[in-house]
């Protein structure tokens, strides 16, 4: 074959609409892979929600269970730890839980609780996902109303899970779905529909 | 070069002969090994690069060994590694072996990085070399990461958590990013099994191909010496250069010397400190993963450090990671931020030999502000070397560019 018999249009046409073709092939053959790596049916299954029994908690006491592998904090306020919530706005970064994301709508409001002596959040830094530890002594000196501390990396929050101004953390600690099936019984994972 | 052809069916010249027409073995030797010219005014800083093979060696062996008796799931992998410590034969060793080499691994691979930069080995014409090295440290960090989730201890899981949510402060995808990571809602079996995957499989893969392309590069261009000039430019009558002796015998030779040094801190490691107080396996990994409780004190094993206090002292979690991103990433870009017209810190200024003096303490002290508890006195510390470690980079073509130098011989030079 001459070279100048040579269609070099036609030549280049065909290499780019091969590698085109082949690079559309490898992208769609790489969708089940990636897909593989989403949760499982399983993992989305076992993430039903949770009764919590909560009858036998006392003013001022916390208990720690787990929903979807999270932690999530079941707080019973005392008449002190709420009469103290409102004292310290001015410092904290939303105090009036403005980031949707962070809470359902019923649970937006001041004590950032569907009943306001219980306060259900997850018991993960929205920083970097450590638990917080419970720091509830109030210390006037310090400016400290009672709270969340994240030994990770020193973020802050107060007992509605209100992020103080200064820290890592970007946003209030996350309010999951809930509500009450009784008085002495809370559902974590689901807020509407049968039980 | 068409011997082939004329020789097909003359069985003659011996085996080597055959074999060479088949597959460039003889000539592969030669290239590499036994007429690969190495300046012959190496030092100390030149062993390192041999040892991370050594390392590498180590890793892989005892690895394929600890495969056979762990168990990649959140039921059975801490009891797995304390059946590997009790019950298997020689277990002990080889686990202590295999955490011991990860910390020895970083040790020398940092030496490794600070030769490069005492002598200006990442300058032209050695910047993929520099670029291919910065890809192994990346993927050795993905592999130490996610080799330490497996044992599936307290800083193990939290450790995870920590590193994975870091890739939640992405804008748009962070997210879904950090649930296609874990697998799952939470850090569960499932990512402990695909980390078993990637620590075993993946990586290690990405490693050895790295580790290759890196030296296939040196060799292309040749090594640096601690003069930084270019011992090819002076060659005797059969073109060797005048500078150079043949990688074996010579610096084979000396480097067994070297190995074995080292093999006698590594195993005195091995066998009296396996923790290293706490450095090499946090106490708190010793506890089997607790998803209730964070332990009080968190921090990365100590190769990490320096970039985590850095993440730690950005008061913001998207600037934090990107921050710590670049803190990572950075050193990629040392042969286009270092304008000096020479290479090594011999024949270089008192700016430049400050400058790195002033880094490798940041760099220090950065690991150990890392490892503290996050009190505002560190945190205070904390930002203000991370500035000094930015500074050192982004402020490094500036004071590069005026930095006195000295003139550089033609012939290497024999001093400490």
């Amino acid at each position: 074959m001459n070279e100048d018999d040579l269609d070099r249009n036609r030549r280049h046409f065909l290499t780019i609409a091969t590698a085109v073709t082949g690079l559309a092939g490898a992208g769609l053959a790489a969708i089940p892979f990636i897909s593989s790596l989403k949760p499982s049916a399983r993992a989305q299954a076992l993430g039903a929600p949770v009764e919590v029994p909560i009858g036998s908690l006392q003013p001022g006491e916390m208990i720690r269970v787990l929903w979807r592998g999270k932690l999530v904090f079941v707080l019973r306020r005392t008449k002190g730890m709420l009469s103290l919530l409102q004292n310290h706005d001015d410092v904290l970064r939303d105090p009036e839980s403005k980031v949707v994301e962070q809470q359902p709508p019923y649970a937006a409001n001041a004590t950032r609780s569907v009943k306001p002596e219980y306060l259900v959040v997850e018991g993960s830094c929205t920083h970097l996902g450590c638990a917080p530890l419970e720091d509830f002594p109030v210390r006037p000196a310090e400016e400290w109303d009672g709270g969340f501390f994240c030994p990770c990396h020193g973020s802050k929050f107060d007992l509605a899970g209100r992020v103080y101004k200064g820290v890592p953390a970007p946003t209030n600690l996350r309010v999951p779905p809930h509500r009450f099936v009784r008085d002495d019984l809370v559902l974590i994972g689901q807020d509407s529909g049968a039980a | 070069m068409s011997r082939i052809e004329a020789e097909v069916g003359k069985p003659q010249g011996g085996f080597m002969k055959w074999i060479d027409d088949r597959f460039p073995y003889t000539e592969t030797m030669k290239a590499h090994i036994t007429e690969y010219y190495a300046s012959k005014n190496f030092n100390i800083w030149y062993i390192f690069g041999v040892l991370a093979t050594v390392v590498l060696v180590i890793q892989l062996v005892t690895g394929i060994f600890l495969t056979m008796n762990y168990k990649p799931s959140a039921v059975e992998a801490f009891a797995s590694v304390e059946y590997i410590m009790r019950d298997v034969e020689w277990g002990w060793l080889i686990r202590y072996m295999h955490s011991t080499g990860a910390s020895f691994f970083f040790i020398v691979v940092y030496l490794h990085m600070f030769r490069a930069m005492l002598y200006g080995s990442y300058k032209k014409p050695r910047e993929l070399i520099w670029i291919l090295g910065m890809l192994i440290f990346l993927v050795l960090m993905a592999e130490a990461f996610a080799g330490y989730l497996l044992p599936w201890g307290q800083m193990s899981y939290w450790g995870a958590q920590v590193i994975i949510s870091l890739f939640g402060a992405i804008p748009w995808i962070g997210d879904a990013l950090v649930e296609i990571i874990r697998g799952d809602y939470s850090i569960s079996d499932v990512t402990l099994n695909r980390f078993f995957a990637l620590h075993v499989i993946a990586l290690p893969l990405a490693l050895v191909a790295l580790v290759f392309v890196h030296i296939v590069a040196l060799h292309h261009v040749g090594s640096n010496n601690p003069d930084g000039i270019e011992i090819k430019k002076l060659k005797d009558a059969d073109g060797v250069p005048l500078d150079g002796v043949a990688f074996h015998p010579y610096h084979t030779s000396k480097d067994l010397v070297g190995i074995i040094v080292f093999l006698m801190i590594f195993s005195g490691v091995v066998f009296f400190a396996p923790d290293m107080g706490g450095y090499f396996l946090e106490h708190a990994n010793f506890e089997p993963a607790n998803l209730t409780a964070t332990p009080e004190h968190i921090a990365p094993v100590w190769y990490f450090t320096p970039f985590y206090a850095i993440l730690r002292a950005v008061p913001d979690k998207l600037w934090g990671f990107i921050l710590f991103g670049l803190s990572v990433v950075l050193p990629l870009f040392l042969p286009w931020l270092d304008r000096s017209r020479v290479k090594s810190i011999r024949y270089r200024g008192w700016i430049y030999k400050s400058a790195l003096s002033i880094f490798v303490v940041t760099f220090v002290v950065l690991g150990w502000l890392g490892t503290m508890p996050a009190d505002p006195m560190y945190v205070l510390a904390a930002r203000i070397f991370s500035v000094i470690y930015f500074a050192f980079f982004l402020l490094m073509p500036y004071y590069t560019a005026i930095d006195k130098t000295k003139p550089v011989p033609e012939r290497v030079v024999y001093h400490a």
